[in-house]
């Protein structure tokens, strides 16, 4: 028989949950997005932190239960916990994830600037965003809005094809 | 030490201002001018309603075991709704709509930006995230207004006319009275006495690039803070919460 060390046991979970992807963009994981904070174990008990992308976020709801469910399958009894603080920002998105995000056609973020201003500059000064299609930068941006609250609607210029970019935030 | 009372009026006050726009933004899904427009005007919704949970369920907490982000949304009646008159006037056409946006998104940037040091680590972490969706916000709504305002004849003039109807219910959004200030002496909330100057800030240079000005008439309309409202909340409130009042603990 082996015997389960709750070392062990938070392994198995930290597998697992690892492994949970974002509903909207499935090849990225929770952790390539930044979202899993931690795995630990509190009082015998073991806990999930996440952090969601946007306020209104509609894929954390479903995350937390996948998680949940992760949890359950390595054989343990926790919770998950959201936190708000710090704020998720793009750079948590991982190298890893980056490299998956523009693979799977969407152009990854740029570093996000911080403490700007609320003085509602409308000159969005935003380095050339590369095509994922072709690798050209002649892209224009078509909407600041695209699929889903974290992405923006581009074109590439030089093979015409529309794309996705992961707004910086 | 504030009364949990008073924390709990202020977070009314907070989640209010964004459930009801949300509300009003969701009216016009599938109605924009084009599609790029009714995605935007989707997310910008979206981002407000989730800003309304975090505030709404935090809320809750301080009242009582029952009560949730839901029971607070769906089963309050218009007088205990403390949102400023601004977020619940009509969408109108687009031009208004892009004011009443405006003068939300100039407000709250500042706004957040202060409640993001609160001493309370919740109202902390939620402005902290919140901060960075309305300044995604003010650089679409100021864009807009200055598109519009520097546009042909009409557009300029429906811009300038919607400026005008929404600019007498800006002074609710800086109502604050005694539940402020305790919370302000007991060390939760910080001073809030830079917002309405960044605010004045932003909408000056906005609506000096896009031509426009803000009207003579200087009129305001306050109330909302309290639970006296125009009436139009009267008309949002029931199609919001039919659903909800029809199929009481219903969930999906
Ligand atoms: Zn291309």
């Amino acid at each position: 028989m082996v015997t389960d060390t709750p070392a062990s046991v938070l392994d198995r979970v930290r597998q697992n949950v690892q492994e949970v992807t974002d509903p909207e963009i499935p090849v990225l994981t929770i952790a390539d997005l930044g979202v899993l904070r931690s795995v630990e174990l509190i009082d015998s008990e073991v806990v999930v932190t996440i952090t969601p992308t946007y306020s209104g976020c509609p894929a954390m709801a479903h995350i937390e239960s996948q998680v949940r469910q992760a949890i359950k399958l390595a054989g343990a009894s926790g919770r998950v916990v959201t936190v708000f603080s710090p704020p998720w920002s793009t750079d948590f998105i991982t190298v890893a994830g980056r490299e998956k995000l523009e693979a799977y056609g969407i152009a990854p973020p740029h570093p996000a600037a911080h403490g700007s201003a609320g003085t509602g500059s409308t000159v969005h000064i935003r380095p050339a965003i590369r095509c994922p299609q072709c690798g050209s930068t002649n892209t224009k941006i078509i909407s600041e809005f695209g699929s889903t609250a974290c992405k923006a609607l581009y074109q590439c210029q030089a093979c015409a094809e529309p794309f996705d970019y992961f707004k910086e935030l | 030490m504030a009364d949990p009372h008073e924390l709990y009026t202020f977070l009314l006050r907070v989640g209010d201002d964004n459930l009801i726009l949300a509300q009003r933004l969701g009216e016009l899904v599938s109605w924009m001018p084009e599609l790029e427009e009714d995605i935007a005007v989707a997310n910008v919704a979206l981002d407000h309603l989730g800003q309304a949970r975090n505030v709404l369920t935090y809320a809750a907490r301080m009242a009582g075991p029952d009560a949730s982000e839901d029971t607070l949304a769906m089963e309050r009646s218009e007088r205990e709704f403390l949102n400023a008159v601004l977020v619940e006037q009509p969408n109108g056409d687009f031009g208004q709509t892009m004011a009443r946006q405006l003068f939300v998104d100039a407000y709250q940037v500042p706004f957040y930006e202060a409640l993001a040091t609160s001493s309370d680590d919740t109202v902390a972490g939620i402005a902290a995230k919140a901060v960075k969706e309305a300044r995604y916000h003010l650089a679409r709504s100021s864009n807009w207004v200055v598109v519009l305002g520097d546009g042909t004849d009409e557009s300029h003039q429906r811009m300038q006319a919607g400026i005008d109807a929404m600019w007498r219910y800006t002074a609710d959004l800086f109502f604050t009275d005694e539940t402020e200030e305790a919370l302000q002496q007991a060390g939760i909330l910080p001073s809030f006495d830079n917002i309405r100057g960044t605010f004045d800030d932003t909408v000056s240079s906005v609506l000096a690039r896009g031509l426009l000005a803000l009207p003579e008439d200087p009129y305001q309309r306050i109330g909302g803070r309290t639970g006296f409202h125009t009436e139009h909340l009267g008309h949002l409130l029931p199609d919001m919460q039919a659903l909800h009042r029809a199929n009481a603990g219903a969930s999906w």
